[in-house]
């Protein structure tokens, strides 16, 4: 495959943004960047692990929500059950995958053999059982208000990861050695392995067979391979990982509850990151994840901005209200998903072509 | 084992399900009044999601086009309507009945007018550039879907509103000591007579009668010199009309709702269309019907179980028929 100007324009804009990412702690020095860099990481594995399922093998899922909550829910119920010790982790974290493995078979083989349209539906209705399900339990889930818990006490800020002679946390470039810069470190470090786990494996021949079924299932079929067994695998791969992600995000957060794991809204979100960052390109998922986050975080600033300065022009301070980005956002995925169905990076990749 | 079977076929096959269900509900629930109350609960329910679902199906079964945005057209119908009877409600509060029953007509008008634009609009606009691939409707459906809702949370806000009903259907009729809500038999004689004429207009009409050859073989139809895109037009106009009209009776049956209406009601209208089998407006209401029974039932039962069953139902039926209960194609 020939590499584009544009292939390497990605690559050197998703590799700014691991390095970006790396130092996070010290270039942003407030908490809010913190928290942004920290859920960046974990919404890159999820995204990227959706992009296999949705722009590897062309299978719209409407259930990765419910993995990601499954493995969010698994470590926050040990963490609160068995106390915040490393083996919590490990039991809710490896509870929450085999629940995922046996839900992502079950769903799989009962219904990847039909219809695009049905799987969509099928697992928007998984995913909503789920939901309620998990509202409903509160003396597991907590219900409506989630759970909140310790985690390990290498993770928690009062944690002093150096000290000095006179006993005070070492401060490195002005950031304080501590609980909280371990455990951001962590979330960045699992996120960065299980990214390049997931780039080796689309490199591989398997990603190539993903490929071929996406492009003609029949074809693929015909040269021996067996789709259906090949889309359950990658469907089980996705759900595990996103599962991980889950028990990354419940680790870093201290809190599990529907809003942040399990609502449709995060879906939506996963939706608008793959497709604006472009299907089909594992580095797409990068440039979604960090625009949408951003966004979320910091586009309701501007659009407070925006409202007062239209507050006398009709309807329009309305749109304009920053509970009301998610309107301008939906236009935009029509639009890209109309005129850029390759999305950001897929777009550009195409850009440049070396001969 | 066969001999079953078909004396089962002979007297109805899968149309006996609601049936069997309502007579085993009997046997678990025990107090008759208690269940001619949910029975008449569930038929209503299933009748207004019928309403809901038809659509959909036929669009589907016609088109091989999925509209994820279909439930925009419930919430759209019911806050329609909703804002309309809140106009009018000095003729809801008057004490004479023509009143009455021309502020609901009204709302409901309001509520069909609305569909027919909203689905105007989507196929023209959203659905038509992308025929043919389901990937892209998917996507392009489910943002259509986010805008509608944001349009909708813009235009009448967060908070539950409330809808006023016309002082005729309040209340209820008690028979010995079953009691049995006058809207709900209203609904229910509402869903039939649209089923119908839904069955009038597909079986003894050209324009139907095009409809069915469309979706069984659509290129077949084209191939004789028919325009199906035009009558795809007309069918996706009339599933959105039908769907703002299921909203907006589901409106007058919660008299609460929230803008989150539609996306609560979306799963339910799925289950069912999968269940019914695509393109059969008879398979959705036994599938709508079975759905809504089974709702009221499992809800009085064990209320937290009333989701999941609906999950379950749609398990069972596609283990045991792929296709659902009754495609039109098989």
């Amino acid at each position: 495959m020939t590499q584009t100007k544009g292939t390497l324009f990605v690559k050197y804009v998703v590799l700014a943004i691991a390095t970006a990412l790396l130092f996070a702690p010290f270039l942003f020095q407030d908490v809010r960047a913190l928290e942004v860099a920290a859920r960046i990481c974990v919404f890159i594995v999820l995204v990227a692990s959706y992009d296999l399922l949705i722009g590897y093998t062309g299978i719209v899922s409407f259930a990765h929500t419910m993995f990601f909550g499954i493995g969010a829910y698994g470590t926050a119920i040990a963490l609160k059950q068995l106390g915040n010790g490393w083996d919590a982790v490990l039991v809710g974290t490896l509870a929450g995958m085999a629940l995922s493995l046996v839900l992502a078979v079950a769903i799989g083989l009962l219904s990847l053999r039909v219809k695009a349209i049905f799987f969509a539906m099928i697992t928007l209705a998984a995913a909503s059982v789920a939901l309620v399900l998990a509202s409903q339990l509160n003396q597991i889930t907590g219900g409506e208000d989630g759970i909140t818990y310790r985690v390990p006490s290498l993770f928690s800020p009062a944690t002093k990861l150096m000290v000095d002679e006179a006993g005070k946390v070492v401060r490195l470039f002005d950031v304080k050695l501590n609980g909280k810069l371990a455990a951001y470190y962590f979330v960045f470090g699992t996120s960065l392995a299980l990214f390049v786990a997931m780039l080796r494996m689309v490199g591989s021949p398997l990603g190539t067979v993903l490929k071929a079924i996406r492009e003609n299932e029949a074809r693929a079929e015909a040269i021996g391979y067996r789709v259906v067994a090949y889309r359950t695998f990658v469907f089980c791969i996705s759900a595990l990982i996103a599962s991980l992600a889950g028990s990354i995000y419940a680790i870093w957060l201290k809190y599990t509850g529907p809003d942040t794991a399990l609502s449709f809204a995060i879906m939506i979100d996963i939706l608008l990151m793959v497709v604006i960052g472009g299907m089909g390109t594992m580095w797409g998922s990068v440039i979604g994840a960090v625009l949408m986050v951003l966004a979320q975080y910091y586009l309701r600033d501007l659009m407070q901005f925006a409202a007062d300065a239209t507050v006398n022009l009709p309807v329009l301070p309305q749109l304009l209200n920053p509970d009301r980005w998610l309107f301008w956002l939906g236009i935009i995925f029509i639009l890209l998903v109309y005129f850029f169905p390759r999305g950001i990076a897929g777009t550009i990749m195409q850009k440049g072509i070396v001969k | 084992m066969k001999a079953i079977t078909d004396i089962l076929g002979r007297y109805g096959g899968v149309n006996l399900l609601p049936v069997a269900v309502a007579v085993l509900a009997f046997l678990v629930i025990g107090a008759p009044s208690s269940w001619v109350t949910l029975t008449v609960a569930g038929l209503a329910m299933g009748m207004m999601i019928f309403l809901m679902a038809s659509g959909l199906s036929l669009i589907f079964g016609l088109m091989d086009v999925m509209n994820f945005g279909h439930s925009a057209f419930v919430s759209f119908g019911a806050f329609v309507a909703a804002s309309t009877l809140a106009a009018l409600s000095g003729w809801l509060g008057a004490d004479n009945i023509a009143l009455n029953i021309l502020a609901l007509v009204l709302a409901m008008a309001a509520a069909i007018v609305a569909g027919l634009a909203g689905g105007w609009f989507f196929e023209a606009v959203i659905i038509k550039p992308v025929y043919k691939d389901h990937l892209r409707q998917i996507l392009i459906t489910m943002g259509a879907l986010i805008v509608a809702e944001q349009i909708i949370l813009a235009v009448w806000g967060g908070t539950p509103t409330a809808v006023p009903r016309p002082a005729f259907l309040e209340g209820a009729w008690i028979i010995g000591d079953v009691s049995i809500e006058i809207y709900r038999i209203f609904a229910f004689a509402l869903g039939l007579s649209v089923y119908i004429a839904l069955g009038m207009v597909l079986g003894y009409t050209r324009v139907g009668l095009l409809i069915r050859a469309g979706v069984e073989n659509r290129e077949m139809v084209e191939s004789l010199g028919f325009r199906i895109d035009r009558l795809f037009i007309a069918v996706f106009m009339l599933g959105s009309g039908l769907a703002a009209l299921g909203g907006a009776m589901w409106a007058g049956y919660q008299t609460l709702i929230s803008p989150s209406l539609g996306a609560e009601m979306m799963i339910v209208v799925f289950i069912v269309v999968i269940v019914g089998g695509l393109g059969s407006i008879h398979g959705t209401l036994l599938a709508a019907i079975l759905v809504g029974l089974l709702n009221n039932y499992v809800g009085y039962l064990e209320p937290k179980m009333a989701l999941v069953s609906n999950m379950i139902l749609m398990m069972v039926i596609l283990l045991w028929r792929p296709n659902g209960l009754n495609p039109a194609i098989k």
